[in-house]
């Protein structure tokens, strides 16, 4: 993985530095809250319902086993004792103190992290593929250029206060893994027909309470050019959107209002001056960083026989890895979502633990996902009982990857200032209700929303539950048909909402219909879309 | 009543008015009437309440405080899904009291 | 207090700042005021005959006086380019990369805090439009 030279830490030193300088004109009271918001978003530190809430930048979700280690260090020493992983392969600490916060960004730099521009109106943390390296079906690694979209980002001084937020995502491969469509600026890695590699580039996703997928913008990128293209996108954007309502300010809504013709258009133009500046980033950086990103010493001549006498693990085998690159390897997936527990919290020890099986069995390499779980890219298939094993005795071996109770969900009403109603018991009461059920109904992506900032995804979901408000009271909205994958779409409401049991009752009548109408291997998300909601709509209401 | 509430601008912790400071305890609470922006202003100058509002409560039988909204309960006993980290993880009941 | 912080050598113009479309009505006039949501492009042909733009900042969240410093500077544009309204010393580092060279704050800043902000960063990362070297830059030997 990447690793800072002399340049990188000064940047994140001083900008520890800058934030304590920062936060404690806050604590004397020359900066009002007002002036200080932004400047401390910039930080990722967020006020919530209980406490200042801290986002730490996992760039491009990927972590080694001494900064996994610190993390659960400062959840010892910071938080209560555990993190919470985002969907934008973020981890969040929930209980941080203003004047301890600039220590905490100093202990994160010792292992060369940071929570640089994780909220606020800022380009937020790049995400990709949480397979990259590893998977069998990627064109290359996805991550040097992650890292070096990061490097464009940080501190860029034109666009640290946008509109709205900007979310990047990267990936290598024709599957989508990390929700390309649904953000603010992607580009997918391709060869062109003279084998050249280049960017397919999208713009205008988002969710939140107007949601949009994106569009591709351009079909062809040599990547030499990604920084011009990408400045040219945000100050198009910069320069012309709202700023009058808050709500109407990310770039899919001045996408939409344009029309992606005239933005498309805009964006070539504002291209074409980018490039006579001349400041585009050489090869010769991307070189260097993508020496980082050099397989790993992969072993060969190894076992590819797995011994499946222990039903357990063979079912967990079945569900939680998948194809890797290397022969004798094997990518695991590690589910944070235990039947019956808060969908991606972890406890300092089970960090512990996870780095120690990243240093031990995969290369010290570990990554987070958007669906709140973790991965172990590389580990051999011989290695495969023993992690395992050691997952399962900390309470990380569930087996539900991608199914009905892999759910995603945002810390809602029990967290967030923002929320209408509690997200979390609504998973916990689902994943109990489903239990045992995974393998009958197959890939279900159910995702949950505690507010219209849609931080759950439910937009994406195949099933999304949406908390609102009804009169002070909770109630929650059912919808099907969303996706985040390569065939994204956005999940229709299905009618009037429901309480709390209520909902639950739903997703059960809901899969009910599938199960009832479903034919040859479809997934939930397949017969939806061959049927249509009307069935739904009347058995969820009749 | 009405009653005033914010965060510890150092900690960030969710604390009530009491009449003469603040308090980790909503139970605590005084009823400001009609001064509820004049005591804010105050409280916000002098660094000692951040993000503060006020919110209508009613008073309980057992001499409790219950704010209307369900997310001010939620502030002023903690997240309901982890009944240990909030101000009462002895008390079965505290989570339906939110709700 | 700072009122004004001015890093120019030359004197300051005290020709007061017109609106844009006064100024492009009015050959004779040097100094110019752009509000947030003004196109700043259309100022290019007049460029010569401009000493002085004040940029406008009507809320500190709103950085779209960031893009217009930078392309006036992107069109060789040298004279001055001044910061006005809600506009708050730890943002004075970015509005220099991008072209600014003075600031009248609504709220005067202090000036330690001004001399922090604007020698704190020791790199930057890329390119804007100051003449600061990248990062990239002195990694692989070329010192600008």
């Amino acid at each position: 993985m990447y690793r800072y030279d002399q340049y990188d830490p000064a940047m994140v030193d001083t900008r520890v530095e800058e934030f304590r300088d920062q936060a404690r004109r806050r604590i004397e009271g020359k900066l009002t809250d007002d002036q200080f918001k932004p400047l401390r978003l910039k930080n990722g530190l967020y006020l919530q319902l209980h406490a200042y809430m801290l986002r730490v930048a996992i760039p491009y979700g990927t972590l080694d086993s001494r900064q996994t280690r610190k993390l659960a260090d400062i959840a010892r020493k910071y938080d209560r004792g555990y993190g919470h992983f985002t969907t934008r392969q973020n981890i969040q600490y929930n209980w941080i103190k203003l004047e301890e916060a600039a220590d905490l960004l100093g202990e994160l730099a010792t292992v060369e992290m940071h929570a640089i521009q994780t909220s606020g109106e800022s380009i937020r943390n790049v995400s990709a593929d949480q397979y990259a390296g590893a998977a069998a079906d990627e064109i290359m690694d996805a991550r040097p250029w992650a890292e070096m979209l990061r490097q464009m980002t940080n501190f860029i001084p034109e666009f640290s206060y946008l509109p709205r937020k900007f979310k990047i995502a990267v990936i290598s491969s024709d599957t989508d893994r990390a929700a390309l469509r649904w953000h603010d600026g992607a580009v997918k890695i391709v060869r062109n027909d003279t084998g050249e590699i280049g960017f397919e580039v999208y713009a205008g996703g988002g969710m939140g309470r107007t949601p949009f997928i994106s569009f591709r913008i351009r079909e062809f990128l040599p990547t030499g050019q990604i920084f011009s293209y990408l400045q040219a996108i945000l100050r198009v954007w910069n320069r012309h959107a709202r700023r009058d309502n808050i709500h109407k300010q990310r770039m899919k809504i001045l996408v939409h209002e344009l029309g992606e013709e005239e933005f498309r258009r805009q964006v070539e133009e504002e291209f074409q001056h980018f490039l006579t500046l001349g400041h585009d980033f050489p090869q010769e950086e991307y070189d260097r960083i993508a020496a980082y990103f050099a397989p790993p010493p992969f072993e060969t001549g190894l076992a590819e026989d797995i011994d499946r006498s222990d039903p357990a693990f063979a079912l967990w085998f079945d569900r939680q890895t998948a194809a890797h690159k290397a022969p004798g390897y094997a990518i695991v997936n590690i589910s944070l979502k235990p039947i019956g527990e808060i969908p991606g919290d972890i406890s300092a020890e089970q960090m512990d633990l996870v780095a120690d099986l990243a240093e031990r069995y995969s290369f010290d390499d570990l990554r987070a996902t958007h669906a709140q779980n973790l991965v172990l890219p590389h580990v051999r298939k011989a290695d495969l009982y023993a992690v395992w094993k050691a997952l399962d005795d900390a309470g990380l071996a569930a087996a539900n990857l991608d199914l009905i109770t892999d759910i995603i969900a945002c810390p809602g009403l029990d967290y967030c200032s923002l929320a209408n109603a509690r997200s979390i018991p609504v998973a916990q009461k689902i994943s109990e209700r489903f239990a045992g059920r995974e393998a009958e109904i197959g890939e279900l992506k159910l995702k949950i929303s505690g507010c219209i900032n849609a931080c759950g995804h439910h937009h994406a979901g195949n099933i999304g539950i949406l908390g609102v408000d009804k009169k002070g009271t909770e109630n929650y909205q059912l919808l099907l048909g969303g996706s985040g994958a390569e065939d994204a779409s956005q999940a229709k409401i299905t009618g009037p909402g429901f309480d709390e049991d209520g909902i639950v009752n739903a997703v059960e009548k809901a899969t009910e219909v599938y199960l009832a109408r479903r034919q040859d291997g479809e997934r939930f998300l397949d017969t939806y879309r061959r049927i249509g909601m009307e069935p739904f709509k009347e058995a969820l209401y009749a | 009543m009405r009653i005033l509430t914010g965060n510890d601008l150092k900690t960030g912790l969710v604390i009530w008015w009491t009449g003469q400071d603040w308090s980790l305890h909503v139970e605590d609470a005084v009823d400001v009437g009609g001064d509820a922006e004049s005591i804010l202003a105050q409280e916000d100058a002098a660094c000692r309440v951040n993000g503060g509002y006020s919110l209508e409560a009613e008073r309980e039988a057992g001499g409790g405080i219950r704010p209307l909204h369900i997310k001010d309960r939620v502030r002023a006993l903690g997240p309901t899904v982890r009944p240990d980290l909030t101000l009462k993880p002895a008390d079965p009941n505290a989570g339906s009291w939110v709700i | 207090m700072l009122d004004v912080l001015r890093l120019r050598d030359d004197e300051p113009t005290d020709e007061p700042a017109v609106s844009m479309e006064a100024f492009l009505d009015q050959s004779n006039a040097s100094s110019v005021r752009i509000e947030a949501g003004d196109d700043v492009r259309q100022l290019l042909p007049a460029l010569e005959r401009v000493r002085l733009v004040e940029i406008d900042f009507p809320k500190l969240r709103d950085g779209r006086g960031f893009s217009s410093a930078r392309i006036l500077r992107e069109a060789g544009y040298k004279g001055e380019i001044k910061a006005t309204g809600d506009v708050l010393v730890d943002l004075i580092f970015f509005m220099q990369r991008c072209g600014f060279d003075s600031f009248a704050p609504d709220k005067p800043f202090d000036p330690e805090d001004a001399n922090n902000a604007l020698t704190r960063w020791p790199h930057v990362y890329q390119h804007a439009a100051d003449d600061r070297v990248p990062i990239w830059k002195l990694r692989h030997g070329d010192k600008g």
